[in-house]
């Protein structure tokens, strides 16, 4: 074993404690509030054109969630997740990457998937579970995966994705891929013992993967200093001997910024960079749940005002990239087009019977096969009872 | 007696235990302050402290292995899994810690005043992860203890009755009823036994077994059957480990037939290892193959729920199916 792992410090005779204080950590802020940047500050690579792809994207994600939310309260819908006041790690976190770069989600993270270019009615039939899902009705809504984008599908279970990222990485790294994978997880998941896992391994095993923690202050009604007491999920990354980034994650320039830098350090390093970008969950946990029995209003107006999609906006106008016209055209062409792809996805038929056995195995056994002939014997017998696939095989 | 559903008869239960003992704890994910994402557990930390009802870090292997260090210290945890389909993370703690820690021991150790609550089961919409009924997965380890109450007034006594057992003990409690579910309660502590079944329904012809909230749809199929002029004995196991193999095996010998239903998957689900014990102790009485109505052998869909679970037209078939074999 050896010893230059270490960087020691002084030799000391009597007991002198470290503690977490003593590890301070920069934030990266690039972008104020008004649209102005900080003085000295290294934009990321980005041009008007990457730019305003960004934006509509943000703009989207926000309609889209307000959108379903409310789809959600009239009842055509059955759960649905936003990502309110947040949208820039996902989206700024896909722009900083390439294309073939795989991305594993938790699943607030919609917007990296926007930004990728899944479609409208893709999101739409995934959230309606009708045939047209890429995951054949399969899961929850928001439960998205495209293996075409490289948008690994969302699994509930918290954290099980950040040691799978390391292997996936691992083998992008083993074949020569010029591709890295990105680990999304909220700050609650890392908790979980599988970020442990993920994160000594990816650094044990040189893995280029990025592990993206979005630090948004809650996991469901749980704050996050009833979560941890260290100096928030970064000062970790220190102790598993990993390059570290703390960013303002209501920041889209500093989300791009670090996610690109990121990237060329994963690959031309072959090692995992963590990133923590502090932000705050504007929004309920999911429909299901009430914020107003955990926490204040005042509280969440404080973070009102950080609002990341309005900073980006600021800056656009600054930059004379945007103007208020185009504005108002954005969001009301989003609300209609979102409003009328809803209409026609929750009429698409349920997937068909024969999808109740397909994909346990790479081919159903035959004791799945009998069970199926089952149900469609029963289904014909009661075809009231079961309208989703009566009469439709 | 008071109406309560199967929340509040949780939750006054979990009072009455946390009042009569100061080492009972109840903690898990969203647990304390906000009173867990059931609100099971609401109130207890305004009432008894943070110390003893608290949240804890999103960590379920963390949440069983503190409560197994604390039961083996001698207090008495209450330890939540938000669901049990994420009970998972924290199956070596219970599986080769909590199930083992007695016998390795020579009962030098115990960690017998564990009990892990965790919702579990089907019909919310809920997809394959938050839907799955993972009872047989425990029932396949010596050391624990396995419990599912009907409704309010079974949870409150058999959860009681888990919390003082001197085992480790998982009471899995069927969340579609948690609200659905109401009844009156008696206000006041009582127990119901564990490893007792219960026969709901006296009859003759067919002996019908369940437990959770599939009493709830088996029930409504001993009705319909009714009409048919079959008369169903309808028993309720609420105890999965140990379970009543005397009550069940004395209704088979009455009635000559047995239908046991599941909401998990039928391959070796818990309903195999009834039919098995029951083949050997009532072979000369069965007049038919026992019949088991679970759900299929994949994982919980979504969008084709309906067509995947054991409902009451499922059970109807095969009561038929049983009575002309
Ligand atoms: C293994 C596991 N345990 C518990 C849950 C239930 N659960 C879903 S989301 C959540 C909170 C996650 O918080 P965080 O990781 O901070 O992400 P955020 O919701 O803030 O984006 C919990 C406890 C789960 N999905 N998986
Ligand atoms: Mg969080």
């Amino acid at each position: 074993m050896s010893s230059e792992l270490y960087n020691d410090g002084p030799v000391v005779h009597k007991p002198t404690f470290i503690d977490g204080t003593s590890i301070e950590i920069p934030e990266l802020k690039i972008l104020k509030q008004d649209g102005s940047t900080y003085e000295g500050a290294e934009l990321p690579d980005m041009d008007e054109t990457l730019a305003l792809k960004v934006y509509k994207t943000l703009a989207f994600h926000r309609v889209l969630d307000e959108r379903m939310v409310a789809s959600q309260r009239q009842g055509r819908l059955s759960f649905y997740m936003a990502a309110l006041g947040e949208e820039a790690a996902s989206v700024g976190g896909a722009a900083g990457l390439k294309p073939q770069d795989m991305i594993m989600s938790q699943y607030r993270e919609q917007g990296a998937l926007m930004f990728r270019g899944f479609s409208l009615e893709n999101f739409m039939n995934q959230m309606f579970s009708n045939e047209k899902d890429l995951g054949k009705g399969r899961q929850m809504p928001i439960h998205y995966g495209s293996s075409e984008l490289n948008y690994m599908t969302i699994s509930s279970p918290l954290g099980t994705q950040i040691p799978q990222a390391t292997g996936y990485a691992y083998g992008q790294k083993l074949q020569g891929l010029d591709e890295v994978t990105l680990c999304y997880f909220g700050e609650g998941a890392a908790s979980e013992g599988d970020f442990h896992a993920g994160l000594n391994m990816a650094a044990v095993q040189e893995a280029p993967v990025i592990f993206f923690c979005r630090n948004n202050g809650y996991a469901i009604s749980t704050p996050s200093d009833e979560q941890f007491r260290g100096n928030g999920i970064a000062s970790r990354g220190v102790g598993y001997g990993i390059k570290t980034l703390r960013i303002d994650g209501n920041d889209i320039l500093a989300v791009i910024k670090a996610t690109q830098i990121a990237r060329k350090y994963a690959l031309k390093e072959n090692a995992p960079v963590l990133i923590e970008a502090m932000s705050y969950r504007l929004g309920a946990h999911s429909t299901s749940d009430d914020p107003s029995g955990y926490r204040t209003r005042e509280e969440e107006a404080k973070w009102q005002a950080n609002d990341p999609i309005l900073r980006m906006k600021n800056w656009l106008l600054a930059q004379n990239w945007w103007d208020e016209e185009q504005e108002k055209a954005l969001f009301e062409k989003l609300r209609e087009k979102i409003l009328a792809a809803v209409k026609v996805s929750e009429k698409i038929s349920k997937p068909h019977i024969d999808t109740l056995i397909t994909d346990v195995y790479d081919v159903p056994s035959i004791q799945l096969k009998a069970q199926l002939e089952q149900v469609k014997v029963h289904v014909n017998k009661y075809p009231e009872a079961y309208p989703f696939t009566a009469g439709k095989f | 007696m008071a109406k309560m559903n199967m929340l509040q008869a949780i939750n006054n239960a979990l009072d009455i235990a946390m009042g009569e003992d100061d080492t009972t704890l109840c903690f898990g994910e969203d647990v304390g302050h906000f009173g867990g994402v059931f609100r099971a557990t609401n109130g207890l930390q305004d009432k008894y402290g943070k110390l003893r009802c608290f949240n804890t870090p999103l960590v379920e292997q963390g949440i069983i292995g503190f409560a197994n260090g604390l039961a083996a210290q001698g207090s008495r945890p209450i330890a939540e899994i938000q669901f049990a389909d994420y009970i998972f993370p924290a199956f070596d703690q219970i599986v080769n810690e909590a199930a083992k820690f007695r016998y390795r021991s020579g009962n030098e150790f115990d960690v017998g005043k564990l009990t892990i609550r965790a919702p579990y089961g089907g019909g919310i919409a809920g997809g394959l992860y938050h839907s799955q009924s993972p009872e047989a997965y425990f029932a396949h380890t010596p050391g624990l203890k396995v419990v599912i109450p009907r409704n309010p007034y079974q949870a409150k006594g058999l959860l009681l009755a888990s919390i003082r057992d001197d085992n480790p003990v998982i009471f899995f409690e069927p969340k579609r009823l948690y609200r659905a579910s109401t009844g009156e309660v008696p206000i006041e502590d009582y127990q119901l036994p564990i490893g007792k079944a219960e026969v709901l329904q006296a009859g003759s012809d067919i002996t019908l077994l369940a437990w959770g909230a599939q009493m709830e749809v088996l029930q409504k199929a001993a009705d319909l059957a009714a009409n048919d002029g079959i008369s169903c004995e309808v028993i309720d196991l609420r105890s999965i480990l140990p379970w009543d193999i005397e009550t069940i095996a004395n209704s088979v010998v009455k009635t000559g037939r047995l239908l046991v239903t599941q909401e998990a998957p039928l391959t070796a689900g818990f309903a195999s290892e009834i039919a098995a014990t029951i083949q050997q102790e009532c072979f000369l009485h069965l007049e038919s193959p026992v019949e088991r109505v679970c759900g299929l052998d994949t994982p919980y869909p979504l969008a084709l729920e309906k067509e995947y679970v054991s409902d009451h037209l499922k059970i109807y078939e095969a009561i038929k199916r049983s009575i002309n074999y």
